[in-house]
């Protein structure tokens, strides 16, 4: 290469760095902006806890396992995606400082493993992609294909598995190119056979020097240029659970998937009622009961959201889904992320007029809602849609007085016979006498 | 055990605070178990075994009031917290330190959201705390009983299983029994809700193509078990319904754990 396109190439390179950087920082921020538009909550007790559970649950992705088939196909692309990432430390060195795979006459005969090692997750990768594919596409598996799996997002998941096999396949291009070069260049370091990207070499020996020059650069430019672009998509993407799945595992709830989260709002108004003493003195009262919009939701239900990778394991389990209902849990975590953004992009107007509540979830689905905990305990990265549904409740029931009518007789029950239903009170302790 | 005797005469907490008595264990019976004819069977099955045993326990009997599950779960917290205040004042008036229920609802919501409002109490479903007697020896099954290799399927309820994590007590039971214990597809973690949880049991339910129940009832069939045993008086109620539905009362019960512990009993 000549020296003045060798400077040329760094000075792109470090260009390239700062644009994806910046708007990679500034969607980081708008993210973290976004999730702080949720009230606080307080999860950051019992921090060994946490972080054992985070391990376990994301680094250890043990909630996968559940599913064995899906769980071994994505433990390769998660591998591939912890290890082969390994590499791009050479590319950032190499790119800003014009070097040629800078690490293998430094690390020798170990560099030749660790890169092998890499293509092999190289290949384990795009084999599962290309299953991933076929169970979306061909075999149509149903949780794929639910109602909420409009054109975005079936696109969204599609471009991810294309984009991760593109990226192998440069990885090889790049690796038997290279291969071809040491031969016939001395210029290009010794790394030593590669032995799955070796197997393209008899493709690439008919090709002539100059060609193969170029084909090496054009694979080693758009692995990096796919790997930083793919970092800025990943932020508009479901595919964010990559990062999201670690903090959201860390904040998960650590209480029984029984207990609703109290209001001690309400516990001071009603103490007031029961004319018991209250110990503090109430605070300022709430804007508002219960959650109309994602601002009223914790910043743990908004992070949920960005967690979200839609796999639709919830969905499948959600006996309200199964039936044909129209409440879909993973629908309830793609419309609070969809409005998030909304909110944090401020379009004029827009944000203001409209709700969570009404414009994007209705109440329909929500009233649709078992509280049984299955799409909980189905969540590989621990989403807890119950607890967004329950404080849309609360909003209907304590705000707008809109719950079922049935719903409302059952309150009242309660008021006037201390039971859901119409029996009176006197009669609580017949079943003794008959 | 014969069912069809009256029980004894059930000791409030009121008249044993009268004679200056507190008894070991309240029973918290629930509205179902209260009022709801069919779980009033399993209510008196469960004081039946209770008495036999000569298990010191009471109940609150008219004092009793609803936990205010269904309300919080429906979305009215005020109510919920009436409920939930009055009834921790009532408890804590008698010293109440431990609890058994025989509704997964009232366990969960005594058990995890009461303490946060000043009620901490030892809380334990029914089905825990007859798997602990049969554990000490106190309760004894008859052996080559009714149920020996008669097939029982057990249909977890959500906040006993998943909510609470309890799925070994109910089947410890049932094995006690010799019954051949079968399980659905869907089970422990993965169970399917009976449909009538989160105050799904005091509404219509949304429009659909099928009901939870319908669903859930025809697996449980499926199973070829000739009875369906619950640990909860909603899935008791679903599940009931479910079996009339497909025509099958001749030749599958819904049975409570207590009921067949009751039955099973030496």
């Amino acid at each position: 290469m000549l020296p003045q396109t060798a400077f040329m190439s760094q000075i792109l390179f470090l260009l390239l760095i700062a644009f994806f950087g910046y708007f990679l920082t500034t969607r980081i921020i708008r993210i973290r902006k976004n999730i702080q538009l949720g009230r606080i909550e307080n999860r950051t007790d019992k921090p060994a806890r946490r972080f054992k559970n985070m391990m376990l649950v994301a680094f250890g992705q043990k909630k996968m396992f559940k599913k064995i088939i899906p769980a071994l196909l994505h433990l390769m692309i998660y591998l591939g995606f912890l290890v082969i990432n390994l590499e791009v430390l050479e590319f950032i060195i190499d790119g800003l400082f014009g070097t040629h795979r800078i690490f293998a006459p430094l690390l020798g005969d170990f560099y030749t493993v660790c890169l092998n090692i890499f293509e092999f997750l190289a290949l384990a990768v795009i084999i599962s992609c290309v299953i991933f594919l076929i169970r979306r596409n061909i075999l149509k598996l149903p949780r794929f294909r639910s109602s909420e799996m409009t054109a975005w997002p079936r696109l969204d998941a599609n471009l991810i598995l294309i984009i991760e096999i593109l990226l192998m396949v440069a990885i090889f291009t790049m690796n038997a190119t290279d291969q071809v070069l040491q031969v016939r260049d001395s210029s290009y370091t010794s790394t030593g056979r590669f032995v799955l990207s070796a197997q393209l070499i008899p493709l690439l020996q008919p090709l002539p020097l100059d060609t193969l020059i170029l084909l090496e650069r054009v694979a080693w430019w758009a692995h990096i240029i796919g790997i930083l672009a793919f970092a800025v998509y990943v932020t508009y993407s479901k595919h964010l659970h990559i990062f999201m799945a670690f903090p959201n595992t860390y904040y998960a709830n650590l209480h029984s998937p029984g207990k609703m989260s109290n209001m001690p709002e309400v516990t001071n108004e009603v103490k007031i009622m029961l004319g018991a003493a209250t110990e503090q003195p109430p605070g300022d009262p709430p804007e508002r009961f219960g959650a109309k919009d994602v601002p009223d939701l914790t910043r743990s239900n908004i992070m949920n959201a960005y967690a979200c990778t839609e796999c639709g394991r919830c969905t499948a389990e959600c006996p309200a889904s199964l039936t044909g209902k129209k409440l879909s849990p993973r629908k309830i975590m793609m419309d609070v992320r969809d409005r998030a953004e909304e909110i944090g992009q401020k379009k004029a107007g827009q944000a203001e007029n409209k709700a969570l509540l009404g414009d994007y979830i209705s109440k329909e689905e929500i009233f649709a809602c078992t509280s049984c905990n299955a799409c909980v305990e189905a969540c590989p990265v621990q989403i807890d849609p119950l607890s967004i549904i329950l404080q849309l409740r609360r909003y209907t029931a304590m705000e707008e007085s809109s719950s079922p009518a049935d719903w409302n007789n059952m309150f009242s029950n309660i008021e006037t016979n201390f039971a859901p239903w119409k029996f009176a009170a006197s009669d609580r302790f017949k079943w003794n006498k008959e | 055990m014969d069912l069809t005797q009256k029980p004894k005469e059930v000791p409030t907490m009121a008249a044993l605070a009268a004679k200056g008595q507190t008894p070991e264990i309240l029973f918290w019976v629930g509205c179902a178990g209260s009022y709801d004819q069919r779980y009033q069977r399993v209510t008196r099955a469960f004081v039946k075994i209770l008495s036999e045993i000569g298990i010191s326990f009471a109940v609150l009997g008219e004092e009793e009031s609803c936990t205010g599950d269904p309300a919080r779960r429906a979305g009215n917290e005020f109510l919920f917290q009436m409920q939930a205040l009055s009834n921790i004042q009532l408890l804590n008036t008698y010293q109440v330190k431990s609890i058994v229920t025989a509704c997964p609802h009232c366990f969960n919501t005594l058990k995890n959201e009461y303490p946060e409002l000043g009620g901490n109490y030892e809380v334990v479903h029914h089905s825990t705390f007859l798997q602990r007697l049969i554990d000490n020896g106190r309760l004894i099954i008859k052996e080559g009983g009714s149920f020996n290799g008669k097939k029982i399927t057990f249909h977890d309820s959500c906040y006993l299983g998943r909510a609470n994590g309890i799925y070994q007590a109910p089947r410890k039971l049932l094995e006690s029994l010799d019954a051949e214990l079968v399980e659905m597809k869907r089970c422990r973690t993965t169970g399917l809700c009976c449909g009538a949880g989160g105050g799904q049991m005091f509404k219509e339910s949304e429009p659909g193509n099928k009901s939870i129940n319908t669903e859930r009832t025809e697996e449980a069939i499926s199973t070829g078990a000739s009875i369906i045993a619950s640990a909860c008086p909603f899935c008791m109620t679903m599940l009931s319904d479910g079996v009339k539905e497909a025509e099958k009362e001749d030749e599958v019960k819904v049975m409570d754990i207590t009921e067949l512990i009751a039955q099973g009993k030496g």
